[in-house]
């Protein structure tokens, strides 16, 4: 029993040493900041290219963007496999093209770059493209000049010019003229217009990008739309009207050339999977100086796709919820409802909040404990009670959804962020617990589980806990090692303090 | 104050679950030994084939097809009990008392029907009270008519003798009195009310309900002061033979006095609780060290129980 416990304290001993030399390491030698000071959000966008290829040769051309408007590029990765490559410059313009052959498959290439914004400026000067009437049919020509003349009267200049068209496009409320101006297949409100702008002698182009969004998969590219007006560019979204370049924006190309070209393939489209790193100020200037070298980071998840870092954000947080786990339940003596339970609704708390989670959680089981109170009566077999309650849960969490959202909740929607199946068992366990112990047991139980819950939420949502774990994941190693001595406690629960209270000397 | 220090605790020599669960389930219970115990219809097998003495299992069910057949089953038996092979903490233990033409009475005067004998052992086959809602098997045994001079020291339900044994020597015994608080069980944590046992003399030392003491029965009325158990020799005989059938370190048996049969092993627990400690004023850590400290633990039950007995006296002065 010695050799065993003289092993588990070597063992962890040794874990808890490694995990702390490698972060002192990272701190010293590599420059990591251990505490997250000021930070700087750094996003990776991981542009992927799809096409279905032909017979012949294949030749992929992709613009690549110019970093304005207070953006700055810290790296860049292209991934060709079998493609002959290069980075051309094109007018100007950078552009990768990716050639090749034959090519016989569906096939992918990747281009991966990471940006911040290091400060919000206005995007700058650009050529002025010359404008061209768009030739039009006689009726069309007619309705056109109406619309035109209408927004004049109503507008001071070619801003609110396009203001007043953007909104009136937006919200659907154009006159039978420009009903019928739109009326044709190919319209989108963008270039219709870019129609009427063109008819009304005012310069305009497309601003294309990407809206940044955490964790997105399959974002697709954006346009907005620029008009010139007296020596400066506005810009607009078509979509909204609003003015402006939105904070979230990330300008990929101005103008009207192609972002993406595919010769010899069909079907190509161009995604974006986007993640976001929130880093210390200091780590971003040092990324940036050492772009290229690329040592520091492959000792850090930033080595990963940007699919695999997103999962990670979240996978590294579990093991500090579990320690709170282990420290109720062998320290302190609290009793959970089923052993990991309380991880995952904190988890679900991370993506809900703390306190419209909480809301959820105990309608949704109260409801289901309620339901399920009936289901006992009626002499079912385990498993098809158990689903029987799971499809109950679904119905609850689709009915909640659809009540709150009806009542202006949005917050509710959220709801599906809880894990089903295992809510569907919490049910279950309470109501067995309920009927056999009592509904004090089942408070004690869910108490307990929710106490955890929140406190493993409380603290995997610390900014301080987000940055070690991430930015230090062999921190993880120390805690390994916490664990095992952990599981090696032979000392007394909190609990048991009160537990055994009776045996104390003044009260026999 | 409603606490106690740890170092109170540890001066008692009270065992804490970390404890127990590290240095004594966990480094003196093998793994593969466990099912014999959790699998109550394997320890009423073992038992058997040791010669000890068990409630007679009248049958088995083991798929929900038998139980059309169950009224075949009871048929001709005034007092049964159902209950699951895996079940823990006295979870659904049914005890059919009486028989009243087609209905059921239960140890609490609660009349059912055969459906709801039946719906319980459905719930029983499809894993409802066992650990981990593993599919279960059923079994049908007699129920314990119990010993007259204990009669008034338990409600509704049969007091039975928990028995600590470690490495072969009984170290703590307490007997477990079912209350109307417990429903008929007698699982301390449900209400039952627990009586320390001297290992010597089987005398009461001390009772307690729900952690706190108690002088008297709170159903009956009847005060534990004089209660000393019969057959007590007998008793921690039949505990310690436990351990050569099943070769656990540490465990609890639980033992009922049947009016006619005397003591019989009614079931095994491998995770045996410490509130045991509190109904003897007395810390379970303490004594199992002192076995560890014994030269050679190769002894036979008598030598054990001798040794043990004079061991672990205690004053019955206490109560």
């Amino acid at each position: 029993m010695m050799s065993s416990k003289l092993q588990i304290s070597l063992v962890a001993g040794l874990l808890i040493a490694v995990g702390l030399g490698l972060t002192l390491y990272k701190t010293i030698e590599l420059d990591f900041p251990l505490l997250p000071g000021e930070k700087q959000d750094v996003w990776t966008l991981e542009s992927k290219i799809t096409f279905n290829p032909g017979d012949g040769p294949v030749e992929i051309a992709l613009a690549l963007p110019e970093t304005q408007a207070g953006w700055v590029m810290l790296d860049e990765y292209f991934a060709s496999s079998g493609f002959g490559f290069s980075v051309e410059d094109d007018a100007g313009k950078r552009q990768a093209k990716w050639t090749r052959q034959s090519q016989e498959h569906p096939t992918t290439l990747y281009y991966k770059l990471q940006v911040y914004r290091a400060d919000i400026s206005e995007l700058g000067t650009s050529p002025v493209p010359s404008v061209v009437s768009p030739e039009l049919s006689d009726d069309r020509r007619t309705a056109m000049e109406r619309v035109v003349s209408s927004l004049r009267e109503r507008s001071s200049g070619p801003v609110s010019f396009t203001a007043l068209l953007l909104q009136q496009l937006a919200q659907g409320g154009m006159d039978q003229d420009a009903a019928f101006l739109f009326g044709t297949r190919e319209a989108t409100d963008l270039t219709v217009a870019m129609d009427v702008l063109s008819f009304a002698g005012i310069p305009s182009q497309r601003v294309r990008g990407v809206y940044l969004e955490d964790g997105r998969r399959r974002q697709q590219m954006s346009t907005l739309l620029e008009v010139f007006d007296n020596g400066s560019w506005y810009l607009f979204d078509p979509t909204t009207a609003k003015p402006g370049l939105p904070e979230n924006f990330f300008v990929w190309q101005r103008g009207e050339r192609f972002v993406l070209d595919v010769i010899g393939g069909t079907s190509s489209q161009l995604e974006f999977a986007i993640v976001k790193n929130t880093l210390p100020v200091k780590t971003v200037l040092s990324m940036e100086q050492q772009a290229g070298d690329k040592l520091m980071l492959d000792f850090s998840i930033y080595a990963l796709p940007v699919e695999q870092q997103g999962m990670f954000k979240g996978l590294l947080l579990l093991p500090v919820g579990a320690l709170v786990v282990v420290l109720l339940r062998v320290m302190v003596g609290i009793r959970t409802s089923g052993t990991f339970m309380p991880i995952l609704i904190a988890l679900a708390f991370i993506q809900t909040s703390l306190i419209t989670g909480l809301v959820i959680f105990l309608t949704v089981v109260s409801a289901g404990l309620w339901i399920r109170s009936y289901l006992s009566h009626l002499n079912l077999l385990l498993v098809a009670r158990i689903t029987a309650v799971v499809i109950l849960v679904i119905l609850i969490m689709a009915t909640l959804s659809i009540v709150t959202y009806k009542l202006g909740f949005e917050q509710a929607l959220t709801v599906t962020f809880l894990p089903t199946i295992i809510l569907s068992w919490t049910i279950e366990r309470m109501s067995i617990l309920w009927e056999e112990e009592g509904a004090h047991e089942v408070l004690v139980q869910g108490g307990g589980s929710l106490l955890a819950a929140i406190l493993a939420y409380l603290l995997m949502t610390m900014e301080l806990v987000a940055h070690l774990t991430f930015n230090f994941p062999e921190l993880m190693i120390s805690l390994l090692g916490v664990v095992l001595l952990l599981g090696k406690y032979t000392g007394y629960r909190l609990s048991e303090l009160y537990r055994f209270r009776y045996l104390r000397k003044d009260w026999q | 104050m409603k606490f106690i220090s740890p170092g109170e605790l540890r001066r008692l020599g009270v065992l804490g679950m970390n404890s127990r669960n590290v240095n004594y389930i966990g480094a003196t219970n093998e793994r593969h030994r466990f099912p014999l115990v959790d699998d109550k219809l394997k320890t009423k097998r073992l038992a058997q084939d040791h010669g000890m003495r068990v409630p007679k299992l009248f049958g088995v069910l083991s798929i929900q097809h038998e139980i059309q057949s169950l009224e075949k089953t009871l048929e001709g038996l005034e007092r049964f009990v159902i209950k699951p092979a895996h079940g823990s903490g006295g979870k659904g233990i049914l005890v059919v008392c009486e028989r009243r033409a087609q209905e059921f009475v239960k140890s609490s005067g609660t009349v059912i029907s055969l459906r709801d004998v039946k719906r319980h052992t459905s719930n029983i086959l499809s894993g409802l009270y066992s650990l981990g809602g593993r599919t279960d098997v059923a079994m049908i045994e007699d129920m314990i008519i119990f010993d007259p001079l204990l009669s008034d020291f338990s409600y509704e339900g049969v007091p039975d003798i928990r028995v600590i044994v470690y490495r072969g020597f009984p170290v703590m015994a307490m007997m477990r009195c079912a209350t109307h608080a417990s429903d008929g069980k007698a699982n301390l944590h449900q209400g039952a009310v627990g009586v320390g046992l001297d290992i010597k003399t089987g005398c009461s030392v001390c009772a307690v309900q729900n952690n706190a003491r108690v002088d008297k029965h709170p159903d009956t009325g009847i005060g534990f002061e004089n209660l000393q158990l019969p057959h007590w020799q007998e008793i921690l005989d039949l505990a310690c033979g436990c351990y050569e059938m099943t070769g656990l370190g540490y465990f609890g048996a639980d033992i009922v006095l049947d009016k006619y049969r005397g003591p019989m092993i009614l079931e095994l627990n491998a995770r045996p609780g410490l509130a045991i400690q509190i109904a003897n004023q007395a810390g379970l850590a303490k004594r199992l060290q002192a076995i560890d400290r014994l030269e050679t633990v190769d002894r036979s039950i008598a030598e054990r129980t001798e040794l043990a007995r004079t061991m672990f006296a205690q004053k019955p002065d206490q109560v």
